[in-house]
């Protein structure tokens, strides 16, 4: 058995990696591990990430968690172009800074938005306050001002002139809120540029292959009472 | 001009950054920020780095955020020993995984207890004892976790040899046990690990990078810590707020 990854594409961090392997033609068997039923939750799966979360590799014994040491994992294994993850020293360290950053600030805000604005209210049913909705995007608005300050400035992609990995890591965390039906991209001319670029880097089709179980997510028919029950420990903890 | 790092001895990574360049004979001009004051927030630092964050790295023009982007970035420009940051494919990966968990479960967690005992009282809020509550219920998680899963029954977290993982868990812990948690207890295979972080470190340079930290407590019992300043407040009532 070669690479196997543990994805749901619902997942950003999945969505990273699935665009990444396929994009580089690093062949894999795709197990899909479904979140919104539970699966993760599951004793098969905490077999292969006692942690209970997605994405997680496998390659034979090797079993490997958290997407940013997957991607960079697949980078050194699979002889990737250069850009995704630069040799120079400088340039690489600007790649590193940037997946260090997010863990809690973009990704924070995306997920919480997604849950507030849509998952609590349309999929689970549980009324989320206006207070509580409206502090979420406020967050998230501060984080994208960040991004675009911070990171992309006047650059092409955040890193640098190509896209890297950071590329990949951030546009699949802002489709959550873009999911949920947050105008993420209006007002923010640069933003919206610069997805426009990584798109056509990645490759329309694929993007759109990526992101169809997000972009749909609001038509998910409501959680069943059992499923909800299952789920909801879990998305409190995920969500505070 | 060398390299210069911007840091405050009360920060963890911070802390970790500091430990590694030192331990590794690593040129740095120290540059501390006065985290407690508000230093962070003025113009001079935000200049810098406009996210008002530590530890801080400025190579020429280059200037670099984030601990474990400095220490890697460290770790190649002065080629360390391999050990830190391993070359071979699977020990890095061990790495990387954890310093991903490590941001996502420890980073937020293991920060607020300084927030709830010395920070907040400072400007004169209390966190509610929920809040307080739920953060002692996810430390003890996320060291059931940390004891589990990456120490397991290995000598350091990331395998058989010392890396950068275990430098920046090691000054997540050292904060709590700065403010008076019994880490340790019940926990051996933990403490086995800590002694054996900081045997590898050397006792000397663990209490001059630790000694700011433990000394804390009784800095905020006499009231000798500094008052922060106007700009730092919206900054630290926000920190507060948004503890979970
Ligand atoms: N830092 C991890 C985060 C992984 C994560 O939180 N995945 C979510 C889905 S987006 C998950 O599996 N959650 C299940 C859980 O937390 O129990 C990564 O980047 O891989
Ligand atoms: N993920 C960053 C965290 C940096 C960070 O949050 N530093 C704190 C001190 S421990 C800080 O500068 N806080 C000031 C602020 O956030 O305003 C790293 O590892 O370097």
């Amino acid at each position: 058995m070669g690479l196997e990854l543990y994805l749901d594409l619902l997942s950003q961090p999945c969505r990273a990696v699935y665009i990444f392997a396929k994009k580089n033609d690093i062949p894999f068997e795709l197990r899909i591990v479904d979140l919104i039923k539970g699966q993760h939750l599951s004793d098969a799966f905490a077999q292969v990430n006692p942690l209970k979360k997605v994405p997680a590799l496998k390659d034979e014994d090797f079993t490997l968690t958290e997407s940013v040491a997957i991607l960079l994992y697949l980078t050194r294994k699979y002889k990737v172009p250069d850009y995704w993850y630069p040799q120079d020293l400088q340039a690489r360290a600007r790649v590193d800074e940037y997946l260090a950053w997010q863990h809690t600030t973009l990704r924070r805000s995306c997920l919480r938005a997604l849950w507030h604005k849509m998952m609590f209210p349309v999929f689970l049913g549980e009324p989320v306050s206006p207070q509580t909705l409206a502090a979420t995007l406020a967050e998230l608005d501060v984080t994208l001002q960040l991004l675009e300050d911070k990171f992309l400035q006047n650059k092409a992609f955040l890193t640098g002139p190509h896209i890297s990995l950071a590329d990949l890591v951030a546009i699949t965390e802002l489709m959550h809120p873009v999911g949920a039906g947050c105008q993420v991209f209006e007002g923010r001319p640069k933003l919206a540029t610069w997805r426009q670029r990584v798109e056509a880097a990645v490759g329309e089709d694929l993007f759109r292959e990526a992101h169809e179980v997000i972009l749909k997510a609001k038509d998910f028919p409501p959680a069943d009472p059992t499923i909800k029950q299952k789920l909801m420990p879990w998305v409190l903890a995920m969500i505070r | 001009m060398g390299l210069e790092l911007f840091l405050d001895l009360v920060s963890q990574p911070s802390r970790a950054v500091y430990i590694f360049a030192k331990k590794n004979g690593i040129p740095l001009e120290l540059r501390t920020v006065d985290l407690i004051k508000g230093q962070h927030k003025i113009k001079e630092f935000l200049q810098i780095n406009s996210l008002g964050k530590l530890p801080t790295l400025k190579d020429g023009d280059f200037i670099l955020t984030e601990s474990s982007a400095i220490l890697i970035y460290l770790s190649c420009k002065y080629q360390t020993p391999d050990h830190w940051y391993p070359s071979d494919l699977q020990a890095r990966a061990r790495v990387h995984e954890y310093l991903g968990w490590h941001a996502d479960c420890i980073r937020g967690t293991f920060g607020i207890p300084l927030w709830v005992q010395v920070l907040g009282p400072l400007i004169g809020v209390q966190v509610p004892e929920e809040k307080v509550e739920r953060n002692r219920t996810a430390i003890d998680q996320a060291l059931q976790w940390l004891e589990d899963k990456f120490l397991g029954d290995r000598p350091f977290l990331a395998g058989q040899q010392v890396t950068l993982a275990d430098l920046m868990a090691l000054e997540e812990l050292t904060q709590l046990v700065a403010l008076g948690y019994e880490l340790f207890e019940g926990r051996p295979r933990l403490a086995t690990w800590h002694g054996r972080v900081e045997a590898f470190l050397g006792a000397e340079l663990c209490q001059e990078a630790h000694s700011i930290i433990f000394s804390i407590l009784e800095q905020a019992a006499k009231k000798t810590l500094p008052t922060p300043s106007p700009e730092a407040y919206p900054a630290m009532l926000l920190r507060i707020a948004r503890i979970p």
